[in-house]
């Protein structure tokens, strides 16, 4: 009995802070897109706006939940549920230090690969069950873009499999021991890129957003979601992207890793620094690049991302696969020694 | 040669890592942002906000009830009747501004041939019931004596293009 409490204590330590940084990820993407923008974004609501995205979830919890007329009022609800659930979910196997981990699985990067597909599944349902032509265009471009990014994201994942020699992302992390140029990002580089385009697209987040495509099909999937079933599919987007962005962190960039490993004096000067707050580093340098990208790059077109997807990502994985199982044979380097 | 050169730039992502470089000198640019309430912009003296009716300087009301402003109004805004008054002069019974029609083009004060009618510099102005959009000859009056000092300096500073 108290190995449940003791296992639900750790998901509310880490659920919590996730909903947290989804929280302050919105009011963060105003900030910086503002910044960029040569605004300044919120500083209404408490100091410098810091308050901004309490206010936003209490207005979406006060507001009413409109379910349309000749909607499947089971599945319009379901659907944000299902959209959410993966998203938290897949954080039960990420090592947020060594040995910080909720389940240390040996299969950890296949159970990333199948959370990380389910989210689509709330997208296609919230679309159909709204009954909108709109909402049902968003779901379709999700569904597709997010099936042919998944090809090119599962490779990637093949090339780390094989660099690390394990599914166990605790084992990925301390494969890459021994320094910033030991990481991953390296002899992956085209893998690394790839990877994180490809889980921008995954989140359907800009430039890849045609399933949202405000200027084109208003919302996309959830034009027809209002109060707390909106806010929930705003969560998951964060959360996926802050997932993406730990994923990122400990699979190509060292994880919990710190930077300095093998550098004389740097090294010993910043050896007290635990490695939850590396590895927090790493996730806030990429989110950092969501939001740059967001205020950055006009939409894709929908025939380019198809085309990005599938004849430029999809053949570079493939290539570069058979140059890392090159590598890893030849015991290449300081990486597959 | 060239569209290899092209082909390693566009797998580098060369043009992409431009445009961030740009974006990124941005976010450390000077804020533009004005502060709205605390800040202001300046505003010009031929501002066009809320109207106001003046009058002379010996408390008579200027408006002779020409009805060249109503007559001129592109959205009919303004409704005017008047009357002769005791001492033989014409004047208003009625001066009706309708703000939800009213454009702010300014024509009324351009046509008024006594400088009555006037548009003023105010912009922050609010109505809680319905029909409170609809300014009565009384309340053009009292816009008009509250600012008449701000009026008259914004009057004397045009002169010279009128």
């Amino acid at each position: 009995m108290p190995e449940i409490f003791l296992i639900l204590a750790k998901i509310t330590l880490i659920v919590v802070p996730i909903m947290l940084s989804v929280a302050y990820l919105t009011l963060a993407e105003r900030k910086v897109i503002g910044y960029i923008q040569v605004r300044i974004g919120p500083n209404r609501v408490g100091p410098r706006g810091l308050l901004q995205p309490i206010a936003d979830g209490l207005k979406l919890l006060m507001k009413e939940i409109i379910v349309p007329s000749n909607a499947n009022r089971f599945l319009f609800i379901a659907a944000p549920i299902l959209a959410l659930a993966p998203a938290l979910a897949a954080w039960a196997v990420i090592p947020f230090s060594d040995g910080m981990v909720l389940a240390d699985i040996d299969a950890g990067l296949l159970y990333i690969l199948a959370l990380t597909s389910m989210g689509v599944y709330g997208i296609i349902i919230a679309g159909w069950a709204s009954n909108s032509k709109y909402a049902f265009l968003g779901a379709l471009r999700s569904a597709a873009q997010v099936v042919s990014y998944e090809i090119a994201m599962g490779f990637a994942l093949v090339g780390v499999l094989l660099a690390a020699g394990s599914l166990n992302l605790g084992a990925i992390v301390t494969a890459q021991q021994g320094g910033i140029l030991h990481w991953f990002w390296l002899p992956l580089l085209p893998l690394f890129l790839v990877y994180f385009i490809s889980g921008v697209a995954e989140t359907n987040r800009a430039p890849f957003d045609v399933a949202e495509g405000e200027s084109e099909i208003v919302a996309g999937f959830h034009v027809e979601y209002s109060g707390m079933t909106f806010a929930l599919f705003f969560l998951a987007e964060y959360a996926n992207m802050i997932l993406v962005a730990a994923l990122v962190a400990l699979m190509f960039c060292g994880g919990w890793l710190s930077p300095f490993q093998g550098i004389p004096v740097l090294e010993g000067v910043f050896a007290w620094v635990p490695g939850l707050v590396w590895l927090l580093a790493k996730m806030a340098f990429f989110l950092f690049l969501f939001l740059w990208f967001r205020a950055t790059f006009p939409r894709y077109r929908y025939d380019q991302i198809m085309r990005l997807g599938w004849k430029v990502f999809i053949p570079i994985t493939i290539v570069w696969l058979v140059v890392v199982a090159g590598a890893v044979l030849a015991h290449l380097g300081p990486w597959f020694a | 040669m060239k569209t290899v050169v092209n082909y390693f730039r566009s797998l580098m992502l060369w043009e992409l890592l431009i445009g961030m470089r740009l974006t990124g000198r941005y976010f450390f640019a000077k804020k533009i942002t004005v502060q709205y309430p605390e800040e202001k912009t300046p505003q010009s003296p031929r501002f066009r906000g809320l109207h106001a009716l003046r009058r002379y300087p010996n408390g008579e009301e200027r408006c002779i009830a020409c009805k060249l402003c109503e007559a001129v109004c592109p959205a009919l805004a303004i409704t005017i009747e008047s009357e002769q008054r005791a001492d033989g002069t014409r004047r208003t019974t009625l001066y009706d501004i309708d703000l939800f029609k009213c454009i702010y083009c300014g024509f009324c004060e351009e046509s008024c041939p006594v400088d009555s009618i006037v548009e003023t510099r105010i912009f922050e102005y609010h109505f809680e019931k319905r029909g409170e959009n609809i300014m009565h000859k009384q309340d053009l009056l009292a816009v008009g004596d509250k600012n008449e000092k701000q009026i008259a300096a914004d009057r004397a500073q045009d002169a010279a293009y009128r």
